[in-house]
């Protein structure tokens, strides 16, 4: 089959930036998963409401970088009253109901959305447009910003994790949660911040991926089930295993969105799930066995 | 204590069952189709509870095996004429026996989370390859057939009437309930429910878990199927709708709201649910989800027995 | 037995705690004198270490009071407790596996009044009382033999600058080599005012290394001496501890 190396090309950088976003989006229901044991269900409506929340601010400023930093601070403080409500009631039951607590919580964000927006998709216009060549190939300048972008702040929270003054209290807490209490760390404040660190770089994701696509209240949908299989792939909890993994599934599905239709080029990421399930249960790019 | 337990039980249950029987007959149309609706989606809950309730693993993929039901019915009623009400059945049956099989083969090793995402995924898989499988499935808009009449052949042939009809998804649903009763009560069901308090004792006792969790996940998803087939037969349509993750997790909610290891918990959260959708959709249109969805978290935070809760010991004792 | 004037330093005052429908501690009352050197003896599976959790905020009584200076913490979270000035060293250890050995120790660091002078100061002066850690420093917790983390986990547990430290048995496991060094710390502490309540199996060396002794059995205190009366009774050692 002959497919034109320009289209290999152009899928192996769509397939690289819907990479990182996912990377973004997997990090930080990775990290939340490392520390409270939760998985979070409403992600996906997170990244969706950061969307929107980028649609609103950009109408009333005109300046997408305002959105951007806006839609994470709004999402991260939705987090932290998200898990305030929820979650923490929750803690030290069964793990069942944080999974089932967090599903409710994503039928409720997501209907309110649909209240709130309605069914039309709304668009976020790209912060500046112009493309680049590569080869002989035109390929949008915004696409390549917002990976690096994507990149920039997985860099930023993995510096903050390792060299922070609170890099060591989260740590810590995700390592053995009550011998961090027991060392006077404040661990129901970190699991608060950790949960609307997370939530906020979902947001910042819906905001990123925007100018992607329309948004709409279902975005989420198709994120969560996307960012599930990048985390359990990665390892669970595993930060770089995510990152790689989102990766690496992000370009399997823009090799085979060659051949097959794009909704049935997430077949690939399933495929890869249950093969890893099969034969690497840790995760595909888990170092050590937790 | 048990023997007027018991008797209270059985009393209530046959008044249970008189109301349903008499209720098409005096209920008007719309409430008789709502009434069988709700059976039927309690059934389906029902079948979830078996895993959620008894072997305490959620799982998101009852909407694959409650689908299989529903596509098999329709490739029965579609392919062989005349449309036979028991070849659909085993049709569905056999269907969503062979998914269940299939998920259960990948999934049951892994614990808890992940078992709960393989099984959303698989739901996924299942929607997509019905979704875009035009020629087979009728992608997007799934497919339509007429109902088959209740007969049996050489004997009798009655069209449904919507009464009937009512009356025959009552004793399917009743005959299932008291199948399940019975296996929940049964040494198995005893394995099962050991199995989730504490999963990692009773291996040490002995038991081989994940057999035991592979016929839990096979009868879970053959009642799931027979729900779909019920569903098929009601409205003579089969959509990939309803293989979409969401109808696991309201499978999931109406065992939460209902109460989760009491099998008739999840019908009564099923019922519960449906009606709140009903009234609160003349208030609030499309976005019933969102009081709903709030009553659903409180109820996981602060009343976990669910509605039944307090009356669980009780009425399956 | 020394009378203490002030408030003891620690007062466990008729705790009873459950798990589940187990009933551990069945009304369990001691006291720790500023500087003191307290052991709890006792057979495996009678609450000393239930004991030790109830003082440091991890387990809380459904009866009874704990008091810190005379005032009661029973209901503090544990953060605030080990903030209050109570180290806890539990049984296995449980140094975080993925942080290296100055990361271990800079957990407890980050209090009030902590300028980045005093920090460097204690850290120092910790790595000044254990050599072996100093030299392991950048090394990943998880990665030291079974003594060295004993030695992490006590360590760590000095950064918070204890009126007292809870030790679950420390020795437990260690080669005797390490077992002394154990023994050497705990005397490092007792000079240094830092009290100690001390759990352990190991008899002999909680009698030599403590003031005074309380014996628990069953949920309960049984017999409580001066180690001094303690170390020539072998009747009493005999009957609680089948020695």
């Amino acid at each position: 089959m002959d497919i034109p190396f320009d289209q290999i090309l152009i899928q192996t950088l769509n397939g690289i930036v819907t990479g990182m976003i996912l990377a973004l989006v997997a990090s930080g229901l990775t990290l939340i998963f490392g520390i409270m044991d939760v998985v979070n269900f409403a992600h996906g409506e997170l990244f969706m409401l950061g969307a929107y929340v980028g649609v609103i601010v950009l109408a009333a400023t005109g300046d997408f970088w305002i959105a951007l930093v806006a839609a994470s601070l709004i999402i991260a403080l939705l987090g932290a009253a998200i898990y305030l409500m929820t979650l923490r009631p929750l803690l030290g039951r069964d793990p069942l109901t944080t999974i089932l607590a967090t599903f409710g919580v994503s039928l409720v964000l997501q209907n309110y959305a649909l209240w709130q927006f309605g069914p039309v998709a709304r668009k976020i216009q790209e912060p500046f447009t112009g493309h680049f060549t590569i080869f002989y190939l035109d390929y949008p300048w915004y696409r390549l910003v917002i990976a690096l972008l994507a990149a920039a702040i997985i860099g930023a929270l993995w510096l903050f994790l390792k060299f922070g003054t609170y890099g060591i209290w989260i740590r810590a807490t995700t390592q053995d949660r009550v011998m961090a209490q027991a060392m006077g760390i404040p661990v129901p404040w970190v699991l608060t911040v950790v949960f609307a660190i997370g939530a906020g770089m979902a947001g910042a994701s819906g905001v990123l991926f925007g100018p992607l696509v329309g948004v709409n209240h279902t975005m989420g949908l198709d994120w969560i089930l996307k960012a599930f299989i990048v985390v359990v792939v990665g390892g669970m909890g595993n930060l770089a295993g995510s990152i790689a993994a989102a990766i690496f599934i992000s370009l399997l599905e823009a090799y085979a969105a060659l051949w097959v239709s794009p909704a049935q080029a997430i077949i690939v990421s399933f495929v890869v799930l249950i093969l890893t399930l099969l034969f690497r249960p840790t995760g595909l790019f888990a170092s050590t066995p937790r | 204590m048990r023997v007027r337990h018991t008797v209270v039980y059985w009393t209530g249950f046959s008044v249970i069952l008189a109301l349903l029987v008499i209720a098409p007959v005096v209920l008007p149309e719309f409430w008789r189709r709502f009434l069988t609706e709700i059976l039927i989606w309690g059934l389906l809950a029902m079948s979830s509870d078996i895993l959620i309730g008894y072997t305490g693993m959620v799982s998101f993929g009852h909407s694959a095996f409650f689908g299989l039901g529903m596509y098999g019915a329709a490739t029965a009623l579609l392919s062989v004429q005349p449309p036979n009400l028991w070849l659909a059945m085993l049709y569905g049956l056999v269907g969503a026996a062979a998914v269940a099989g299939f998920v259960a083969y990948f999934s049951t090793r892994l614990r808890d989370i992940y078992f709960a995402i393989t099984t959303l995924i698989f739901s996924q898989i299942f929607y997509v390859v019905i979704f875009t499988w035009t020629e087979v499935t009728g992608g997007e808009n799934g497919l339509t057939f007429s109902r088959p009449p209740l007969a049996i052949p050489g004997l009798f042939s009655v069209p449904f009437t919507s009464q009937t009809l009512h009356w025959f998804v009552v004793a399917v649903v009743t005959l299932s309930y008291l199948v399940l009763r019975r296996i929940t009560r049964s040494p198995f069901g005893m394995v099962l429910q050991s199995i989730r308090e504490n999963e990692a004792r009773t291996r040490a006792i002995g038991y081989p878990i994940e057999r035991y969790k592979i016929v839990a996940v096979m009868l879970s998803g053959l009642f799931a199927g027979l729900a779909g087939v019920l569903y098929a037969v009601q409205n003579r349509f089969a959509a990939p709708d309803f293989v979409f993750f969401l109808v696991s997790g309201e499978a999931v909610i109406y065992n939460v709201i209902g109460g989760i290891g009491t099998l008739v918990g999840p019908i009564l959260g099923a019922a519960f649910f449906l009606l709140l959708r009903e009234g609160l959709s003349r208030f609030f249109t499309e976005y019933y989800l969102i009081p709903v969805g709030l009553i659903f978290i409180a109820i996981v935070i602060f009343m976990p027995q669910g509605l039944l809760g307090f009356a669980r010991r009780w009425l399956n004792e | 037995m020394t009378s203490v004037t002030a408030a003891p330093l620690i007062e466990v005052d008729e705790i009873h705690t459950y798990y589940g429908k187990s009933h551990i501690l069945d009304g369990v009352s001691l006291a720790v004198g500023s500087g003191e050197v307290v052991g709890l003896l006792g057979r495996n599976g009678v609450g000393k270490s239930t004991t030790l959790k109830a003082v440091a905020g991890l387990v809380h009584p459904s009866r009874g009071e704990v008091r810190f200076d005379g005032r009661p913490i029973t209901r503090l979270p544990a953060h605030r407790v080990a903030r209050l000035g109570i180290g806890y060293v539990p049984e296995d250890r449980r140094i975080f596996p993925l942080l290296t050995v100055t990361e271990n120790l800079r957990t407890g660091l980050d209090r009030r009044g902590m300028t980045a002078a005093r920090k460097k100061e204690l850290l120092e002066k910790v790595y000044a009382y254990f050599p072996v850690l100093a030299e392991r420093r950048g090394q990943a917790g998880g990665t030291l033999s079974g003594g060295e983390q004993q030695m992490l986990a006590i360590a760590r547990a000095m950064m918070l600058e204890p009126k007292i430290i809870l030790l679950d048995e420390p020795t437990e496991g260690l080669m005797p080599r390490m077992v002394s060094q154990i023994r050497e710390i705990i005397d490092v502490l007792h000079r240094e005012h830092v009290a100690v309540l001390l759990v352990e199996q190991n008899v002999p060396l909680t009698l030599d290394a403590s003031q005074r002794i309380y014996i628990l059995e069953k949920g309960v205190v049984r017999h409580h001496a001066p180690a001094a009366a303690l170390r020539v009774d072998d009747a009493v050692i005999h009957q609680y501890l089948g020695v």
